[in-house]
């Protein structure tokens, strides 16, 4: 590609001398980035269209409230794996959004200088690195110490994958409250800790929930890391000490195995974090035009 | 500790509770900072047995024996660098003009909408598009795209060889298809920041839409549509899953395309749990360590080239 030079110049007078035939690209031209735009949807709308397909047939209420069944025995379902998934997902967001929140407002407030740009930094680091590196993090750090897999290390897994969403977007969300609303509080008195909590973060709070629920739905289809974090497990597990079943993580065992009958099941399953999925994204989307307005009144 | 100068002031003026709620503030920070370099040391220190027993010929040497206990991990970053490359391939063209048609040529009614559907496919789970390309793009591979390639281009040696279905190739597709939405996304936001100013003033000149798009919107945007591109290679290096899937699962290097293979991602996914010696275990923490310092780097790249276009750090 080139810049707007000489060259360039004289070569589109040259090209393109009547005006008809420059109005013939711009038409096709026109046509090519819609068929491209179409390309791109259209393909993968029909994966998820095959993946409702095969996977409504699976869906039950049996299939969403029982233990896998045994190999050999028809029926059986991904209960364990439901609820494994909300403990794990549930811790994870409880460790992530205090340290998240925190780093966000240190960031907004003292947002100038080498270290919170160091942070940033590693911020945007930690959101590039692969899943399974974060996996082997989790594993060295809490599995292969306690020598058993655990829900708290997938939860932990989780935690690092959701951190750097919430960082960035609490960060913007704090410094887009308007400096006016924070010396309003000031002025009548209130410590800067009470006018942050009670009136900065209040203001800023749709914006972060919207960033929370994009980082649920980030780790919600999640299954590298729990390769060797939760594991996976044929009971009802309540205990996060202990390995867990996860929904994806059943998704992907069934799907590599060599029964049709499992395979039914991991289509059910993927057709059920996809509709997880795309709900929290939904959601996402709602909240952040309520931020918007709140904002904009 | 660099302040903000009002901040700092009242931090020191108003009470206790002020003090007290910057350190929690700063301890908060600090934890979020020890944890990703934790996350780095944790690396370097579980893979530290494969790098003094190999050494750095650990990157060059393409034996991979867990029985005799060698390692080497070129078959996977061959594997690797093939599989993204294809991806970045097939999904640069289609992503960066579907992001022209969202930024300058589509009606608002239609942008919008669409722009949100890619959105969405973006966050499509790794194992479903898994699923998809074992059940569906493998078969077809094998039955239909394979046998079609062959019989054009089977003198090249990259489209020798049985085709078996799950291959680089397959791999290659099911990636480029789960990173068509990172470009697209990208490549649109960097558009749309593109000064209007430049628009109206090729418009005057008299050329059509097109001709602003691809001699004065593309070249000005070509910086962050690169750093796009460098992105959705980043993402498409650590993919996992749905690569272990469809990939083949063996570390050897071969020059056709239909070949099975393995990635650096996929052999951790597959390997780690069944890993009996400790210097197994070890070397398929280095593989990790290698994905994460490539990773490291290239998205550092491509973060420099999007904000160098589109200015904030949003």
């Amino acid at each position: 590609m080139t810049t707007l030079n000489g060259t360039r110049e004289r070569r589109i007078s040259k090209r393109d001398r009547s005006l008809g035939s420059r109005r013939l690209f711009a038409s096709l031209g026109a046509a090519l980035t819609l068929a491209c735009a179409i390309l791109a949807a259209a393909s993968l709308l029909a994966i998820l269209g095959y993946v409702v397909v095969q996977g409504i047939g699976a869906i039950n209420w049996s299939f969403l409230t029982q233990l896998p069944a045994p190999v050999g025995v028809t029926g059986g379902g991904v209960g364990n794996g439901l609820l494994g998934m909300a403990i794990i997902i549930g811790i994870a967001t409880a460790m992530a959004v205090p340290v998240g929140l925190l780093t966000g407002i240190y960031l907004a407030l003292f947002g100038r200088g080498a270290i919170p740009e160091a942070l940033r930094f590693l911020s945007d680091v930690l959101s590039g690195v692969p899943s399974i590196a974060i996996g082997l993090f989790a594993y060295a750090i809490l599995v292969a110490p306690l020598k058993h897999f655990s829900g708290i290390s997938a939860s932990f897994a989780f935690m690092m994958l959701m951190l750097p969403l919430l960082v960035r977007t609490s960060e913007q969300a704090i410094r887009s409250v308007p400096q006016t609303v924070r010396e309003g509080a000031l002025a009548l008195g209130m410590s800067n800790f009470r006018a942050t909590m009670q009136i900065v973060i209040p203001t800023a709070m749709p914006a972060i929930i919207t960033a929370l629920l994009l980082a649920i739905a980030r780790v919600t289809g999640e299954t590298a890391p729990l390769l060797f974090t939760a594991f996976g497990s044929q009971f009802w597990e309540t205990n996060p000490n202990n390995p867990m079943a996860v929904l994806a993580l059943q998704v992907f065992n069934y799907a590599i195995s060599p029964y049709p009958n499992w395979q039914a099941q991991a289509w059910g399953g993927a057709l059920l974090l996809i509709v997880a999925v795309f709900i929290l994204s939904l959601g996402a989307r709602l909240m952040l035009r309520r931020a918007m307005r709140g904002l904009e009144a | 500790m660099t302040a903000e100068p009002q901040f700092r002031r009242l931090v020191h003026f108003v009470s206790p509770a002020d003090r007290g709620f910057a350190t929690v503030v700063y301890a908060g920070s600090i934890l979020f900072a020890l944890l990703i370099i934790a996350l780095f040391i944790m690396l370097v220190l579980g893979s530290w047995p494969s790098i003094v027993k190999f050494g750095p010929s650990f990157i060059w040497k393409s034996e991979w024996d867990p029985i005799t206990s060698k390692f080497g991990a070129l078959p996977m970053i061959y594997g690797t660098v093939a599989t993204s490359f294809i991806a970045i391939a097939l999904a640069a063209f289609v992503g960066i003009m579907a992001a022209v048609f969202l930024a300058d040529f589509a009606p608002r009614w239609f942008a919008t909408p669409l722009s949100f559907l890619i959105e969405l496919l973006a966050a499509v789970p790794s194992v479903v598009y898994g699923l998809w390309g074992l059940f569906v793009l493998a078969p077809f591979v094998r039955t239909a795209i394979g046998p079609a390639l062959q019989h054009v281009f089977g003198w090249l040696p990259i489209f020798a060889g049985p085709i078996y279905g799950v291959g680089l190739l397959t791999g290659g597709i099911i990636l480029a298809l789960m990173i068509v939405p990172t470009v697209t996304a990208i490549s649109r936001d960097v558009i749309a920041a593109i000064p209007r100013d430049l628009r109206e003033a090729s418009a005057s000149l008299g050329t059509t839409k097109w001709e602003t798009a691809t001699r004065v919107v593309l070249p000005a945007a070509r910086v962050g549509i690169f750093g796009a591109c460098v992105l959705a290679l980043g993402r498409a290096l650590g993919e996992t899953i749905a690569v272990t899937m469809v990939i083949g699962n063996r570390p050897e290097i071969s020059a056709s395309l239909f070949a099975p293979s393995y990635t650096l991602a996929s052999v951790i996914a597959n390997e780690f749990t069944e890993a009996t010696s400790s210097i197994y275990i070890s070397a398929l923490i280095e593989l990790g360590l290698i994905l994460f310092v490539v990773s490291m780097v290239v998205n550092a790249l491509a973060r420099l080239m999007i904000w160098s276009v589109r200015g904030s750090r949003a």
